[in-house]
């Protein structure tokens, strides 16, 4: 039996869904008559709030006409979207017509994973969940509890928890996203990356990408300026197993052999190093340990890297001298989703030292200073110092860890070490498409007492909870105010633009009133969240009616280039660029980077390789009939002759079977000239196995139950997910 | 006279698709229909490949065949821009202009008229630019007016390379792909 | 190597794949019918057969009345936007073939009509009086009768290259652009006809004689298929690429089996036995006649369909 057919579906009932199927893409059926009512009766309306499709937080424009939400633009006035959002942002709308949300709290009625539920009050849910964190602070301390928690819509969550008195809350944006990145550039810079990233492209003359897949990777800035790159006339350069979009413009496409980019890095720097290409003047002034560095690079040469990476050593030198002509506008883009193999915080460190020796670290066209407005927090009383110190990096066994690790939170729930940890919140990830080995998630969940999850559609992770908390979308809500780091600084506003259709609520709402059903209501001085906006607005000197009305207010603009004049200081122990790391050496890591190999799926088995659709985020807008129009399902991408010899036609469904016997749901074949032949590749976040999102269940295959094996980053604890291997069964011999 | 067109700069753009689902919500295109597509065009063979992509769409052709073999008179060159329409009241679903698109532009809405772009008149006419091009992340689509030689499309096509889609089908089509 | 992946990816979305479904084979193959029997029955009438034969002059026009009205039901059907219907007699499109074939179909009626008065069956002699005097009046003026004669044949040759016309219009399809494709449906609507009379006649004249005539329909309709084949693969690439989706694509089998093999081979040879006495008149032959000229239509309707110019 398959280990697919033995999982069990998680589903909510269908008695929490009340409107029919089948209804259209802009179905009105969501919206009762009574909401309709409350509406203005005609015209359109134009709201400014902000995009919650992912977490770049575009300032957007939603269209309400005769009380109905009808389409969502960008706001010019933002610098994020410069007035354009992405097709996500532009099919937001499906979010709050989609027919299956959720619409009432939920109280598990039976066993986890089964699924019977009763739904109740919100103060019955309230009521259910503080007696559950009284009982599990009382045997175990408040640090018990832990939250799990992706976007700015958590903020007022992690601020009731933090008054409850536990520092355990976490985001998979760290661990299985970009931190191995970020640790990398801080051990060299001694400064992250930041979201929005502080990458010039717009003014990059050379543009290297390494895997990094702008253009299905849709984060709004960075595509954006990557056309103007491009239409700039900018050296493109892409590395990547996949000719991905990226690469249809690039003047070099680098077809590696995936895992070995530290390889290629490492040969490109003894490129800039040996033939004197690098910035010498910028290292000699802000280097360190340079020597010490050149020397370790000796031995990698591009013959070196050749068998490696499949990339010719004539083929490493031409893009080495490319990058050093257009120096110090060539920049190398540092990625965003670095957890792939296990050492990505020192291939990130690589890709550091190679910015470092085109001196693109605070130049035009590589990375500028960010700035942003000075918005005080609200002025709460001290939290409860946590008695005993976060759960999830016991003895800093991951010593460049500088966010908590979700994983890790994991691990301790199941192993009870360094502490128990019994109670888990989590708003707005859907913990079992984004962690790796669902079944450690699950092992988890089953030791906890309390699962509280929420969510605005019946997630997989929602199958699992304990209280499901309803929440209204982005568009029928307020969330905290996004003081960004950017370009320029300014704040914007997400406010509601229509009502939600159900007994959704916003999670400061959540939040507030279960703090104060813990007794914690002292913490939430403000009556409601405008109060709150007004106050901190007010306190930096600016007006919330104003802010409501424009929905995005920006401060002056300063320079954002040393050659400007803003100072470039490196946080770094010896305060300069760290080319030579003797904190990693302190450490019992390579000071400099060195690429080992990694292991190669066997005779006849692929590497499983995923990313983004330009129409999809992770797994949370599947279910959104718009973007589900665009693509409903994802495909395996195959190499074209692979496929051949395989006997695989595109549109045949095949399943997937990764080495430890786990078997995916079925998918399409796309054979393809666009793919090595070592490697597959499909766009995360399909395969759902949750019933009640009815439109999306079991459509496509999910990358996340395949990432069985992960590699564990000894840096930060980050879990490389590209370990894993498939074969692929036609769907007809299947038994 | 103006001659609507627009010019679309594949260099560009990404594929992104964000034009069809900008036109999706503007129009209220129906489920499982869309207006707009993209096309993917690679040639080659792993790893020497080149990719072309295309924001696709009825041509609003100089010479449109659907106008020419509509039996009512339904489809029919607008007078604003020589946009080329379906008066919805007319159509009586024949597909006769739906089998005459080499483009396969057009499709019938389930509530039994032939549907295609429009050139978002409706915006158009207010002055606006097309939901789809003014949507566009990349900036990539541009609309206007094929007979004003300093209209911002028509000084595109004066100074870069383009093409547009099977010419050779006599359809005269007024959608430049600029490559 | 070229891969187009084009983001429109199944029938509903994407035109190219479907666009018209049985309807339009069943009328354009009631339509050719109709036209082959206006034809002959508007030369019989014009030999002044109507004297003699029974079945072609006397319940011809009736049948293809029906079958008329059975085409244009399914055109109907074909429709989405039925209530419309009435649209396509408010306006007259002289660039559509459709609005063209809409008119004609429009004064068939009338055609077949008065080709009824000419000789009133039994059962409905005197129920009104208006025919009868319409029938006599035809009969006192013998050149009335001949015009209508030639009058059921112009229609019926209109009628017959119209179904192809209609087609070939459409520049869209590859496999439509044939300046043959109406010769092919007036011959294969001519054959059609003939095989039809031939299998319901009880008349042995009229029998032998479009047995006969069958057979030279069917020769020709070699010749137009040689001649349209021809012309496409000598053409484009495209029009290469679109005929030989009937040659040897995946409407090959059902074209080389049923339309030329079952559909014209087959039968040519059992009727030549047949009219050489060789062998008995059964209806096999005109059945598979019949049945190769409506597959005739719903090949080059789908093939032609699915051929593009991408
Ligand atoms: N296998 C695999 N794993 C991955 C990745 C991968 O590519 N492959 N990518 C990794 C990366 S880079 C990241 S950043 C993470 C992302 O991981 P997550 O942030 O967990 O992303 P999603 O899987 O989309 O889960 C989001 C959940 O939030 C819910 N949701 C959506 N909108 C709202 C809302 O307004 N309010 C509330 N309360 N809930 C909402 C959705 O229904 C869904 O259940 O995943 C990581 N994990
Ligand atoms: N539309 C859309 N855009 C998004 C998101 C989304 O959900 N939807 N999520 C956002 C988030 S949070 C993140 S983190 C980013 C993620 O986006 P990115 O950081 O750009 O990409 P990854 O997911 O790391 O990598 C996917 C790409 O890496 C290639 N790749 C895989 N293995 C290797 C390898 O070993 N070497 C090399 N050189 N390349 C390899 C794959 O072929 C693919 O092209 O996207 C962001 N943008
Ligand atoms: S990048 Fe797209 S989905 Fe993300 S916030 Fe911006 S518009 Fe929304
Ligand atoms: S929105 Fe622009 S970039 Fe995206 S697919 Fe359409 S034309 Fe291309
Ligand atoms: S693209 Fe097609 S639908 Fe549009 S005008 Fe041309 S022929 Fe007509
Ligand atoms: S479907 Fe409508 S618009 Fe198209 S040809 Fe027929 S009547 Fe004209
Ligand atoms: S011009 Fe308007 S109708 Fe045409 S594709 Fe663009 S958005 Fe759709
Ligand atoms: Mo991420």
């Amino acid at each position: 039996m398959s280990s697919f057919t033995r999982r069990k579906f998680l589903k909510i009932s269908a008695a929490t869904v009340t409107v029919a199927s089948g209804a259209a893409v802009l179905s009105k059926h969501s919206v009762t008559p009574a909401q309709a009512a409350k509406r203005p009766a005609t015209g359109v309306q134009r709201i400014p709030t902000t995009c919650d499709i992912c977490f770049w937080k575009c300032g957007a424009i939603a269209s309400v006409r005769d009380g109905v939400l009808w389409k969502i633009e960008g706001n010019p006035d933002d610098p994020l979207s410069r007035g354009r959002l992405c097709p996500r942002g532009t099919g937001g709308v499906g979010a709050h017509f989609d027919p299956d949300r959720l619409r009432r709290p939920l109280i598990r009625r039976s066993d986890r994973g089964r699924d019977a539920w009763h739904e109740v009050s919100w103060d019955e849910a309230f009521a259910y969940i503080a007696k559950k964190m009284h009982a599990i602070k009382a045997a175990h301390g408040p640090e018990a509890v832990a939250l799990f928690s992706h976007g700015i819509g958590g903020n007022f969550l992690k601020h009731t928890l933090k008054a409850f008195g536990t520092p355990n809350m976490a985001a998979p944006s760290f661990a299985q996203c970009r931190g191995p990145r970020d640790t990398g550039f801080r051990l060299t810079f001694g400064e992250d990356i930041g979201s929005p990233e502080r990458t010039d492209i717009k003014n990059a003359q050379c543009l290297v990408l390494i895997g990094s897949h702008l253009g299905e990777n849709m984060h709004n800035s960075q595509v954006q300026e990557f056309a103007d790159a491009v239409g700039n006339g900018a050296t493109v350069i892409v590395a990547d197993p996949r000719f991905s979009i990226a690469a249809g413009k690039a003047k070099h496409y680098l077809p590696i052999k995936p895992g070995t980019d530290l390889a290629l890095l490492l040969a490109w720097m003894h490129v800039l190093v040996q033939e004197g290409l690098y910035d010498k003047e910028y290292v000699a002034k802000h280097g360190f340990g340079f020597e010490q560095f050149a020397a370790r690079l000796a031995t990698f040469t591009p013959e070196w890297a050749y068998p490696e990476t499949g990339i010719a050593p004539d083929v490493i030198r031409a893009t080495a001298r490319e990058m050093a002509r257009h120096k110090p506008a060539t920049l190398v883009h540092p990625g965003r989703h670095a957890t792939w193999y296990g050492d990505d915080a020192q291939r990130s460190r690589a890709i550091a030292l190679l910015n470092a020796l085109l001196g693109s670290w605070g130049s035009k066209g590589g990375f500028y200073t960010p700035a942003s407005m000075d918005v005080p927090a609200y002025p709460y009383p001290a939290y409860p110092k946590p008695a005993r110190p976060k759960v999830d990096n016991p003895d800093h066994r991951y010593p460049f860890a500088h966010e908590t690790i979700t994983t890790g939170i994991r691990e301790a729930t199941i192993t009870g070490k360094p502490y128990p940890v019994k109670g888990w919140f989590v708003y707005a990830t859907n913990l079992l498409q984004a962690l790796p080995n669902e079944q450690e998630t699950i092992k988890a969940i089953q030791n906890l007492d309390l699962l509280v999850v929420i969510d605005v559609v019946p997630s997989e992770i929602a199958g699992w909870a304990d209280v499901v908390l309803p929440e209204s979308v982005y568009l029928e809500r307020h969330d905290d105010l996004n003081v960004e780091l950017f370009r320029e600084p300014f704040v914007a506003l997400r406010q509601p633009v229509v009502e939600p259709p159900g007994e959704q609520k916003p999670n400061w709402w959540m939040a507030k009133r279960l703090a104060e059903t813990l007794g914690l209501g002292h913490f939430y001085p403000w009556k409601d969240i405008e109060e709150y906006f007004a106050h901190r607005l007010t306190a930096a000197g600016l007006r919330y009616e104003e802010l409501k009305a424009k929905g995005i207010l920006r401060g002056a603009a300063a320079p954002i280039y040393a050659a400007d004049g803003v100072p470039l200081t490196f946080e770094t122990p010896s305060g300069k660029i760290e080319f030579y790391s003797p904190q990693l050496e302190q450490a019992g890591f390579d000071p400099v980077p060195v690429y080992r190999k990694h292991e190669e799926p066997p005779p006849g088995a692929f590497r499983l390789l995923f990313g983004r659709s330009p129409v999809h985020t992770f797994s949370r807008t599947q279910t959104n009939r718009v973007l589900a129009d665009m693509m409903d399902e994802n495909e395996i991408w195959v190499n074209a002759d692979v496929a051949r010899r395989l006997e695989l036609k595109s549109g045949e469904y095949v399943r997937l079977r990764n080495q430890d016997n786990v078997l995916s749901n079925r998918i399409k074949v796309k054979a393809t000239q666009r793919i090595r032949p070592d490697c597959v590749y499909m766009v995360h976040g399909f395969g759902h196995t949750a019933k009640g999102l009815r439109h999306t269940y079991l459509k496509g295959a999910s990358d996340s139950q395949l990432v069985t094996r992960y590699a564990t980053d000894p840096l930060m604890g980050g879990t490389g997910m590209n370990v894993n291997f498939v074969t692929l069964e036609p769907e007809a011999t299947r038994v | 006279m103006s001659r609507y067109g627009m010019v679309i700069d594949t260099v560009r753009c990404v594929g992104c698709m964000d034009c069809v689902v900008a036109c999706k919500t503007e129009n209220n295109v129906p489920e499982g229909f869309n207006r707009d597509w993209i096309a993917y065009d690679v040639q080659g063979e792993f790893p020497t490949l080149q990719m072309e992509i295309r924001s696709e769409r009825c041509n609003h052709c100089d010479a449109p065949p659907c106008v020419y073999c509509c039996p009512t008179g339904a489809s029919h060159v607008h007078d604003v821009g020589g946009v080329v329409l379906v008066d919805y009241d007319k159509c009586i679903g024949c597909k006769a202009c739906v089998a005459s698109c080499p483009y396969g532009a057009r499709f019938i809405n389930p509530e039994g008229y032939a549907e295609k772009c429009t050139f978002c008149i409706h915006r158009v006419e207010e002055g606006l630019d097309p939901a789809c091009v003014s949507v566009c992340p990349t900036h990539c689509m541009h609309f206007g007016d094929l007979d004003d030689p300093n209209s911002e499309v028509s000084t595109l096509l004066a100074s870069r390379r383009h093409h547009t889609l099977m010419p050779e089908a006599g359809t005269k089509p007024r959608i430049f792909y600029l490559t | 190597m070229q891969e187009l992946t084009i983001t429109r990816h199944n029938e509903m979305i994407d035109p190219l794949l479907h666009i018209w479904g049985w309807e339009i084979p069943v009328y354009l193959f009631l339509g050719g019918l109709v036209a082959g029997i206006m034809i002959i029955s508007g030369y019989f009438v014009l030999q002044h057969r109507y004297r003699h034969t029974v079945f072609t002059t006397f319940y011809l026009p009736y049948i293809a009345l029906a079958l008329l009205s059975g085409g244009m039901f399914a055109l109907f059907l074909d429709l989405e936007h039925k209530i419309y219907f009435w649209r396509l007699y408010t306006t007259f499109e002289w660039t559509s073939p459709m609005s063209w074939g809409s008119w004609i179909l429009l004064i068939i009626y009338p055609a077949l009509w008065v080709n009824t008065l000419i000789r009133i069956p039994e059962p409905f002699k005197g129920k009104i009086p208006l025919f009868d005097r319409l029938s006599a009046l035809l009969h006192q003026h013998p050149v009335l009768i001949r015009n209508i004669g030639v009058l059921n044949m112009v229609l019926g040759v209109a009628l017959g290259m119209y179904t192809g016309v209609l087609l070939s219009s459409f520049g869209a399809r590859p496999l439509w652009n044939s300046a043959m494709l109406w010769a092919l449906f007036l011959v294969s609507g001519l054959s059609a006809a003939a095989a039809f009379v031939h299998l319901i006649t009880t008349d042995v004249y009229e029998r032998e004689m479009l047995a006969k005539a069958d057979n030279a329909f069917l020769t020709l309709e070699l010749f137009v298929f040689g001649g349209f084949i021809t012309g496409l693969l000598t053409s484009t690439k495209v029009h290469i690429d679109a005929v030989r989706l009937l040659l040897d694509g995946p409407y090959a089998p059902v074209f080389w089996v049923f339309v030329i093999g079952l559909g014209i081979l087959v039968p040519l040879a059992i009727q030549l036995f047949a009219v050489n006495h060789k062998i008995r008149h059964t209806a096999i032959a005109p059945i598979l006649v019949l049945l190769g000229g409506l597959t005739l239509r719903f090949v080059i309707v789908y093939a032609g369909q699915y051929s593009t110019w991408a």
